[in-house]
């Protein structure tokens, strides 16, 4: 049986090289690869290219690369929550590329699914658009211009799932799918950290949303923070 | 005239039974508050989930049970959870009924401008380019006139654009305006108290009374 476990974060992450390209899982700071992101901490790995939804905050996430000057380039759609982000982006010395949400997630997508470029409206007649190919499509009747976006090239991508099986096939829970399904079948290598690590068999073949044929390791993460960024309650007096 | 929950409930009346809705931060978000008891609706959040429930009790939040405005939320009987790149395969399908969101500049001819201003911080578009750029129906929800007391209602718009000829309907605190195919806001209602002469006095794009 193939097994795809991995003995630690550290060991798991120990070919990720400066310089290269990760696709790294989450929304905001549901779902992200807490584990994975603090093992590139430790390393010494720096001149990273980051494709990730946001950027972290200051003290948690991605914000903690950027602590570190680990990230070069910065690929996003939206950052708003990190003063050291926006000091480092208006200094110069971090690069950043916002594209838009879809186009992020389809970028991702078309990797996996190996086609080289996908034609979306998004961005259409904006700054996004400046220097892209574009071309006019019918599509349920409707006549309207496409920009020519591509396939993410990523080295790695770091996901985090709810539950997986040593073989790699994955379960998201709730909104912490997000990105992290597309992100898992992006990667050239993709290393998946799992809040519980089951024995093939294990979780039902129905229900998988990433199947280990896209995943290159798995390890079950060690403590879970799981922070939240914007608490919101009702009050119990209402429905 | 409205204020913010009066320019949500005013909105609300365009939302049709077996809608699904995109509602975006701030006024538009407030629209749930206001969707009559006797029609069906399903929230959309592009972060990847169809039934958005009520904010959870104090103490029953969940790290995993978010909205796109990173708020915890609760699900309701038939949500349904997808990923990033099918929330987006389901906006550009025109799945998605009706868009609602805020706007810095709205022009005559519907394009709209609600994601950078220069030499500000920019945070990103997020999925805004993709919702305006794929929805059926948008509405923007928006003061009629920005903090310096100018128009946002423009001949064109002077940000950078979000999208182009996209905007159907704006809701302002003044009153109700259709964009017309053709180009041009075309006044549907006044708000309470609110004149025409008040109106065209803070509208800069071609007003069509």
């Amino acid at each position: 049986m193939i097994n795809k476990v991995v003995a630690s974060v550290d060991e798991a992450i120990k070919d990720i090289k400066s310089g290269m390209t990760l696709a790294v899982g989450g929304f905001g700071l549901c779902g992200i690869p807490e584990n994975l992101i603090a093992a590139l901490v430790r390393s010494d790995v720096k001149n990273l290219t980051c494709i990730s939804n946001n950027a972290g905050v200051d003290d948690f996430g991605l914000g903690l690369l950027l602590q570190q000057r680990k990230i070069k380039k910065m690929i996003a759609s939206y950052v708003g929550e990190n003063a050291e982000f926006e000091r480092q982006m208006l200094s110069g010395e971090l690069e950043v590329e916002l594209i838009p949400q879809g186009t992020l997630a389809t970028r991702c997508m078309a990797a996996g699914y190996g086609m080289p470029v996908i034609y979306t409206p998004a961005g259409v007649g904006t700054e996004v658009a400046e220097g892209k190919e574009t071309r006019r499509f019918t599509f349920h009747g409707v006549e309207k211009e496409y920009l020519m976006e591509h396939a993410f090239e990523v080295d790695f991508s770091l996901v985090k799932a709810w539950k997986g099986d040593t073989m790699g096939n994955l379960v998201f829970r709730a909104t912490a799918l997000n990105f992290n399904h597309v992100m898992a079948m992006a990667g050239k290598v993709t290393i998946a950290e799992v809040e519980e690590l089951v024995e093939p068999g294990e979780l039902d073949p129905n229900f998988i949303h990433t199947p280990g044929i896209y995943v290159s390791r798995v390890i079950q993460g060690a403590v879970y923070e799981k922070r939240i960024e914007q608490r919101t309650v009702r009050p119990a007096t209402t429905a | 005239m409205l204020d913010k929950n009066g320019i949500a409930k005013r909105i609300a009346q365009e939302v049709k039974d077996g809608y699904y809705v995109n509602l975006g931060i701030g006024i538009p978000t407030l629209v749930a508050n206001y969707i009559p008891d006797n029609i069906n609706v399903v929230l959309q959040s592009e972060n990847g989930l169809l039934g958005m429930g009520p904010f959870p009790l104090d103490g029953e939040e969940d790290a995993d049970y978010i909205n796109a405005g990173k708020q915890t939320i609760t699900t309701l009987p038939g949500s349904a959870f997808f990923d990033s790149a099918l929330s987006f395969g389901m906006i550009r399908a025109r799945k998605v009924n009706l868009t609602i969101l805020g706007a810095m500049e709205v022009s005559e001819n519907g394009d709209i401008a609600n994601w950078k201003i220069p030499g500000k911080m920019v945070k990103g578009m997020g999925g805004a380019m993709d919702l305006v750029a794929s929805a059926e129906s948008i509405i923007v929800a928006m003061q009629h006139v920005n903090k310096a007391g100018e128009s946002k209602l423009l001949p064109a718009c002077t940000l950078p654009l979000t999208g182009i000829r996209c905007v159907k309907k704006i809701v302002t605190e003044l009153g109700v305006f259709d964009v017309l195919p053709k180009g041009g806001f075309k006044l549907v209602e006044c708000a309470p108290g609110v004149t025409v002469e008040q109106i065209q006095q803070s509208t800069k794009g071609k007003l069509v009374v």
